[in-house]
C-alpha cells in the first residue's frame, strides 16, 4: 500500500536537518490563533484539522509551508461546513 | 477592509512587505471571513495569540526541576504529567494526556512526530521549525543517532535509544538528566538549565557554570 504523503516515519530521506531558528510570522502566528479559536468554538477539532491536512493533494503538500498547510485544512473544514462558500476566500484574496 | 481597521493588538507586517508570502494575505482574509460570518470574534483571535506568545519552555522547565529536586513530585510527574503540570499551577494545553519520561544513564528518549507536529506547546512554546520538517520527521526513525550526533548529542553504544512518535492525543516531554555538579544549586538556578531541545531529547541540559 503506498503511504499517505503526510506519513514520513523511515521515508527515504538523507536531507540535513536545518536547525536554524525561526521565529513566527505574523500571518502565522495568525493562521495557528484562528485554528485555536475555530477549536474553541467548536467548529473544528485536532482530529478534522488533522484529516484536512492529510487530504492535501501530494504534490501541493510537498510545496506548501507548514502553516500553508493549516490554511488549507482550515479552509477545507469551513467550505464543507458551509461557513465558507466554495471559493468564498479565493475571490477574496482577489477581491 | 483595510488592514487599518482591523482592530487587534498584534503588530502586523507593513502593508505592501514584498517579503511576505502570498499565505500571509490569505491568512488574513479567512480571518476578515469567519469573522463576518460571526464564526469566531476578533476578541477570540486576540485571546489565542495572547496565548500563543506567553507559551515557553520555561514552564516544561520547571516541571522538571521540580522532579530534579523532590522525588516524590517527579513519580507524580512521570505517572501523570498533566496532573503535575496542574499542581504547579501550569496550562497543560488541551491534549489528554501528556507523558513525561525519564533519561537515564542506560535509556535515552527523543520525541517526534512523523505525521505532523504533535508537541506540548503548552508547556514548550511553539515547536522549532527543525521539528516540523520533513527531514526530522523522516530520519528521527530511520537513523536516530545519526540525527542526534548532527544535534551534538553523543550517546554510548551501551545506551539505549527510544525514539516516540507523538499523537494529537499523547505529548511527550523529556526529563533530561541532571548534569553532575548541580548538587547544590536551586531549583530556579537548575530550571535555567533545562533547554528547550533536551526536553524533546536532542540535547543535554546545558552544563552549570564554572563556579569562580
Amino acid at each position: 500500500m503506498e503511504r499517505s504523503v503526510h506519513d514520513r516515519g523511515g521515508r527515504p530521506d538523507d536531507a540535513p536537518i536545518d536547525r536554524s531558528e525561526h521565529e513566527l510570522a505574523d500571518w502565522e502566528l495568525l493562521t495557528d490563533a484562528l485554528v485555536g479559536a475555530l477549536g474553541a468554538r467548536g467548529l473544528m477539532n485536532v482530529d478534522e484539522m488533522r484529516r484536512g491536512i492529510e487530504s492535501m493533494p501530494p504534490d501541493q503538500y510537498e510545496r506548501a509551508s507548514y502553516y500553508e498547510r493549516w490554511l488549507f485544512a482550515i479552509e477545507t473544514n469551513m467550505t464543507e461546513k458551509g461557513v465558507l462558500a466554495p471559493d468564498e476566500l479565493d475571490a477574496r484574496v482577489g477581491g | 477592509m483595510s488592514e487599518h481597521e482591523h482592530d487587534h493588538d498584534h503588530p502586523h507586517e507593513p502593508i505592501g512587505n514584498g517579503d511576505e508570502p502570498p499565505a500571509a494575505a490569505r491568512a488574513r482574509a479567512l480571518e476578515q471571513l469567519l469573522i463576518e460570518k460571526g464564526a469566531i470574534s476578533h476578541e477570540d483571535v486576540r485571546k489565542r495569540i495572547d496565548w500563543l506568545v506567553s507559551r515557553s519552555p520555561a514552564d516544561g522547565a520547571r516541571l522538571v526541576a521540580r522532579a530534579w529536586v523532590d522525588p516524590d513530585f517527579k513519580r507524580r510527574l512521570l505517572a501523570d504529567a498533566r496532573s503535575a503540570a496542574l499542581e504547579l499551577g501550569l496550562d497543560p494545553g488541551p491534549s489528554p494526556v501528556v507523558v513525561a519520561v525519564e533519561n537515564t544513564d542506560d535509556v535515552h528518549h527523543m520525541v517526534v512526530c512523523t505525521l505532523c507536529s504533535c508537541y506540548p506547546r503548552a508547556l514548550l512554546g511553539p515547536p522549532p521549525a527543525w521539528y516540523k520538517s520533513t527531514s526530522y520527521r523522516s530520519r528521527a526513525v530511520s537513523d536516530p543517532r545519526r540525527v542526534l550526533d548532527e544535534f551534538g548529542v553523543e550517546l554510548g553504544d551501551d545506551v539505549e535509544l527510544r525514539v516516540l512518535d507523538s499523537t494529537a492525543d499523547i505529548r511527550y516531554l523529556v526529563m533530561p538528566r541532571r548534569p553532575a555538579g548541580t548538587e547544590g544549586m536551586s531549583e530556579d538556578e537548575l530550571a535555567a538549565l533545562i533547554t528547550r531541545d533536551s526536553m524533546i531529547g536532542v540535547a543535554q541540559p546545558a552544563a552549570p557554570a564554572p563556579i569562580g
